[in-house]
């Protein structure tokens, strides 16, 4: 590979962790089909951030927008990171489950939709506790129910990353695309430091944090299907050809598999990153 | 978190409505949409308390350039003064495009 061409392919890039959600629900769907719904301007604010002296977002930090991928009806549902972390609370939560519950009703009513999560997101939002975990409950229940309609496709591009209970919502999905910059846990590094201790992990230590939780590790272990370039085109292909593709059995459905591979951990001696991509990368899928 | 509220006169009408930016931390959001009357009113929500006079002062500098009667909300998350000007000229950019 010469220098040349490797200078060419990154001029040629457009990023899609750049992107702010809109214009990453844009950029995913078919050029001029993005058409929002519950948009800025019709003001749907978190009633709770106020009350606790947090300045609310037109629209709750949520983008959904109807179009098409391929040709084919989508609903993309697309995190902002920059806002409040992507955090999900009432409003916010309620905009993502109303979405994919709305594509699973036209499943019923026979019309096909390609339900698409852009996932940016440390998780619950903490001012909004219970409100935002029961709306979280929502969308695990309807990415489980359209799943056996459609692929239920999501990309976890950076720089937030997807923890939480939205990290389960990334586990559950049919095919997760992840970049190298992005990051998929339960618990994120800095929460994990204060619980745990910097003997545990120190939360400042960025190669160790991407070599255990970033998306390179996150595929090769088999957390996530496909491990993509931060180029807007890049991943619009990899979208395409995970609806394109039949629905797979899902991770979350693997349960055999999932259990041998706790069983060939030692957890008093835990394994490095790289013999755990060895110990687990053959059964990934 | 402080809310402050401005009016500037207007000479031409708004034709459509334009959102920018998001309220992440040094950022604002900008909603600009048709005013419901002859004047341009600014309806600004800071995390910062206590720069009524700043905002002034740049809101001031904005109307020498544009004089649409437009509606505009702020949610702003701190932003510097030039942050705050740069994410209007971006709504009036899009407006204009």
């Amino acid at each position: 590979m010469s220098g040349t061409t490797v200078r060419e392919r990154f001029l040629a890039r457009r990023s899609f962790i750049e992107l702010d959600a809109r214009e990453r629900a844009r950029a995913l769907l078919d050029p001029g089909t993005f058409r929002e719904l519950a948009g800025p301007f019709d003001r749907l604010k978190s009633p709770w951030l106020p009350l606790q002296g947090v300045v609310a977002q037109a629209d709750d930090g949520v983008v959904i927008a109807r179009g098409s991928i391929d040709g084919e009806s989508a609903v993309v549902a697309s995190i902002e990171g920059a806002y409040q972390g992507g955090s999900v609370g009432e409003v916010s939560g309620a905009k993502l489950a109303g979405a994919l519950e709305l594509a699973l009703r036209d499943f019923e009513l026979g019309r096909p939709v390609r339900p698409l999560l852009l996932l940016e997101t440390g998780g619950v939002r903490l001012q909004e506790a219970n409100l935002g975990l029961a709306a979280i409950a929502e969308v695990h229940a309807a990415i489980v129910a359209l799943r056996r309609h459609v692929p239920v496709v999501a990309v976890v591009a950076g720089m937030v990353g997807c923890f939480g209970g939205m990290s389960l919502a990334a586990a559950l999905c049919s095919r997760l695309i992840v970049t190298r910059q992005a990051r998929l846990g339960m618990n994120g590094p800095e929460v994990i430091e204060q619980e745990a201790g910097l003997a545990e992990l120190d939360a400042g230590d960025r190669a160790l944090i991407w070599s255990l939780m970033g998306g390179e590790q996150r595929q090769a272990t088999g957390f996530a299907d496909v491990l993509a370039e931060d180029d807007a085109e890049a991943i619009g292909a990899e979208v395409r050809r995970a609806f394109a593709a039949a629905a797979p059995t899902p991770r979350s459905e693997r349960v055999e598999a999932l259990i041998a591979r706790l069983a060939g951990i030692d957890g008093e001696r835990p394994p490095e990153p790289a013999a755990l991509r060895a110990l687990w990368g053959e059964t990934r899928q | 978190m402080e809310h402050l509220t401005f009016t500037y006169p207007a000479r031409e009408a708004v034709a459509r409505r334009v959102h920018i930016g998001v309220a992440g931390s040094g950022d604002l959001e900008v909603l600009l949409e048709p005013s419901a009357d002859a004047d341009a009113h600014v309806a600004v929500t800071t995390s910062v308390d206590g720069f009524g006079t700043v905002w002034k002062h740049v809101l001031d500098r904005f109307f020498t350039r544009f004089d649409g009667a437009a509606a505009i909300e702020i949610n702003d998350c701190g932003a510097t003064p030039g942050v705050v000007l740069l994410r209007l000229e971006q709504a009036v950019e899009a407006l204009r495009a």
